[in-house]
């Protein structure tokens, strides 16, 4: 039995076994470097290859969702599509436009994939297994994450072209609104851990009441948090049904018009890696981050799980771009300061009075009560203009 | 490692060029941005002094410099935003921000 | 060489420095407001360096989040009709120098006379995002809700003075959706 243990235990830390094993061909005083660059080295092959999967994924998944297939030429079922498009973006000619500021231009989807690189550093991907254990994790991933709006105006400024600097504006404006409820979202699982580190926050939830885990999407604050951050999240990374700055039917591409071949690649990829990174911090915070589902099911290892819930996000983002409609600009605007704000408000005055009722059913039930009833009166007092009738449909003869 | 005078030579420099773009440039949004550096560099000072100062707890347990230098960003954020939006007022009236221009109050 | 500094601390020394006098030089005044950007990210640097792990994020969160979209902002809300069509230095640009660079001299003067260079004979202070906490909750309440009403007040005035006077009249006047 414990040879079965170890066993399991080796799996869930074989990448740390692997790294130390690793470092420990180096001098002593060289090893932490070497383990830190075999980290990144791990973090930057492990992500754009779950890049290269989603893009594959995501057509083929959209695809069906809009009654048709997806890209079915490349290899078996077109699963090597990627391949076909990363040899299409890295030999295409690289187009700057006469007009446009070179070095601005240049600089812009560089600036944005560093930046986006630099937030999957503080992701506990397993157990023992962050790259950097900040005591301030939270606040440099919410930092750095700001900094991808820089990148955003860079792109659409530098091109000199109305369209792009339209859809920059946009998204600049949408990133920034939506900055505010993604933030306060995520202090209500700092309040209750009481730290900012995401490794404690991780460690925090994985405990088990009988199979059940203490997962704080399982709480109603919890649930309400998760549910506002994800929506937050969808709003900072313009996905749809945010995604009015790179609306394909309006802008052209929005910010990155302009943009050919590698730069365009780094675009795309950059903005994967940011709803990955974001993702992964949803599931940090709220889903229990490398933690089993179920106490019978802790044998799996832990990096396995992260990714399984990390796949079950994207298969989520994946089915609201193909389901939900494009939010207008003022829309989405109303949407972030009159509903998700006093939301998010609300939900930290909720998480205090979680944290003071004490043990038992009583907080369960208050806490989803006005959860619930602030959450219907808002929806109410935000619609009261709107005079919608029944719902009709119309179908094609 | 670095001495205290290297940290303080940096923030004088910043300070000065802060203060070189208010006085010299044109534009009421760059003046703005000079305040700014400024702004910052002092910051730099208060950090570089808590650091290498005593940290025992005597009145504010040895945060005393930090906080400063935080509440100093909260309110130069603060002020940046109205002293934009001035600027923007000003623009909408005068279709210019060249602070040469605006002599309207001289005598 | 190193005077005694860091690889490090040189580098971000360096980066600051060379953004502030980007910032001064440049004639394009966006170019100015992103090298203010790289300034402050140099600065964040600096403070990760003496182990203000707190301010150095807070920097770049309120800093290149906040502030450098902000003065973008604001430069792309108050573009003439294309090129300006005065220069980018005042007249008195001389004066404004030699200002500046007595400043410095006195400062550094200063720094150097009256200062013994400390080197950093202190071990780091253990300073964890609880104990911050803690502190402003206790020695530094007042000055945190001070600064609550002070942003507060500084939203509204801002959002008030930069708002377009409305030259309609009420009933014309459309409901949301303003500027």
């Amino acid at each position: 039995m414990s040879q079965q243990a170890s066993f399991w235990n080796n799996l869930d830390q074989v990448f740390v076994l692997l790294q130390h094993r690793i470092a420990g061909y180096f001098p002593v005083w060289l090893q932490p470097v070497v383990e830190t660059i075999l980290a990144v080295v791990g973090i930057v092959a492990a992500f754009p290859g779950i890049f290269a999967l989603t893009t594959v994924l995501e057509r083929k998944g959209l695809g069906r969702m809009q009654n048709r297939l997806g890209p079915n030429r490349v290899g078996p079922l077109g699963i090597l599509q990627p391949v076909a498009d990363g040899i299409k973006s890295l030999t295409k000619e690289d187009i700057v436009p006469l007009s446009a500021d070179a070095a601005v231009h240049f600089l812009a989807p560089v600036v944005l994939v560093i930046a986006v690189f630099m937030g999957f550093a503080v992701l506990p991907i397993g157990r023992n297994m962050v790259l950097a254990n900040l005591d301030a994790g939270l606040l440099f991933f919410f930092a750095i994450g700001a900094s991808t709006e820089l990148s955003i105006f860079m792109a659409g400024w530098s091109s000199r072209n109305k369209y792009s600097l339209l859809g920059a504006m946009r998204a600049v404006a949408q990133m920034i609104s939506y900055e505010v409820p993604l933030l306060l979202s995520s202090v209500v699982a700092v309040m209750i851990t009481g730290s900012l580190s995401t490794v404690k926050i991780v460690e925090a939830q994985s405990g088990f009441t009988g199979i059940f885990p203490h997962w704080y999407v399982f709480t109603p604050w919890g649930f309400a948090g998760f549910v506002l951050f994800v929506i937050a999240a969808l709003a900072e990374t313009n996905r749809s049904p945010f995604d009015l700055p790179e609306g394909e039917s309006e802008l052209v591409a929005g910010y990155f018009t302009e943009y050919s071949g590698f730069k365009f690649a780094l675009f795309f990829l950059g903005e994967y890696l940011g709803m990955f990174s974001i993702a992964g911090f949803a599931i940090t915070l709220f889903l229990g981050g490398w933690g089993a589902p179920l106490s019978v099911l802790e044998f799996v290892p832990s990096w396995a799980w992260f990714f399984l819930k990390l796949l079950a996000a994207i298969a989520f983002f994946i089915w609201l771009r193909g389901t939900l409609p494009r939010l207008r600009q003022d829309q989405l605007m109303n949407f972030a300061w009159k509903f998700m704000l006093p939301m998010t408000l609300l939900n930290l005055v909720v998480a205090g009075a979680w944290r003071f009722l004490g043990d038992g059913w009583p907080r369960w039930v208050i806490c989803s009560v006005v959860l619930l009833a602030a959450y219907v009166l808002l929806g109410r007092v935000l619609m009261r203009n709107q005079n919608l009738g029944a719902r009709s449909y119309r179908y094609a003869d | 490692m670095t001495p205290l005078a290297a940290y303080l030579i940096v923030a004088a420099l910043v300070f000065a060029i802060g203060l070189a773009i208010s006085l010299t440039r044109r534009n009421a949004i760059l003046v703005l941005i000079g305040i700014e550096l400024m702004l910052n560099a002092a910051n730099l000072n208060l950090i570089a002094f808590w650091r290498f100062g005593p940290h025992s707890s005597g009145h504010g347990d040895g945060l005393t410099g930090m906080m400063f230098a935080i509440f100093s960003i909260a309110v130069a954020a603060a002020e940046a935003a109205v002293g934009l939006g001035l600027a923007i007022a000003y623009h909408r009236h005068a279709k210019t921000t060249d602070l040469d221009a605006m002599t309207r109050m001289k005598g | 060489m190193t005077f005694g500094c860091s690889i490090a601390f040189l580098l971000s020394a360096a980066l600051t420095v060379a953004g502030a006098l980007a910032a001064a030089l440049l004639k394009n005044l966006v170019h100015c407001a992103l090298s203010l950007t790289v300034t402050f990210a140099g600065l964040a640097l600096l403070y990760l360096q003496l182990d203000a792990q707190f301010a150095g994020f807070a920097q770049i969160l309120v800093y290149i989040g906040a502030v450098a979209i902000l003065v973008v902002f604001a430069i792309l809300l108050t573009r003439g009709a294309g090129i300006p069509e005065y220069r980018g230095f005042s007249s008195s640009w001389l004066l404004g120098l030699i200002i500046a660079a007595a400043i410095f001299a006195l400062f550094g003067w200063a720094v150097t006379k009256s200062l013994p260079a400390q080197i950093t004979a202190s071990a780091a202070p253990a300073i964890t995002v609880q104990s911050i906490g803690a502190a402003l909750m206790s020695s530094y309440v007042l000055p945190l809700e001070i600064v609550a009403v002070l942003l507060t007040v500084a939203l509204i005035g801002a959002v008030i003075v930069a708002m377009p006077e409305s030259r309609i009249t009420k009933s014309e006047t459309r409901t949301g959706g303003g500027q």
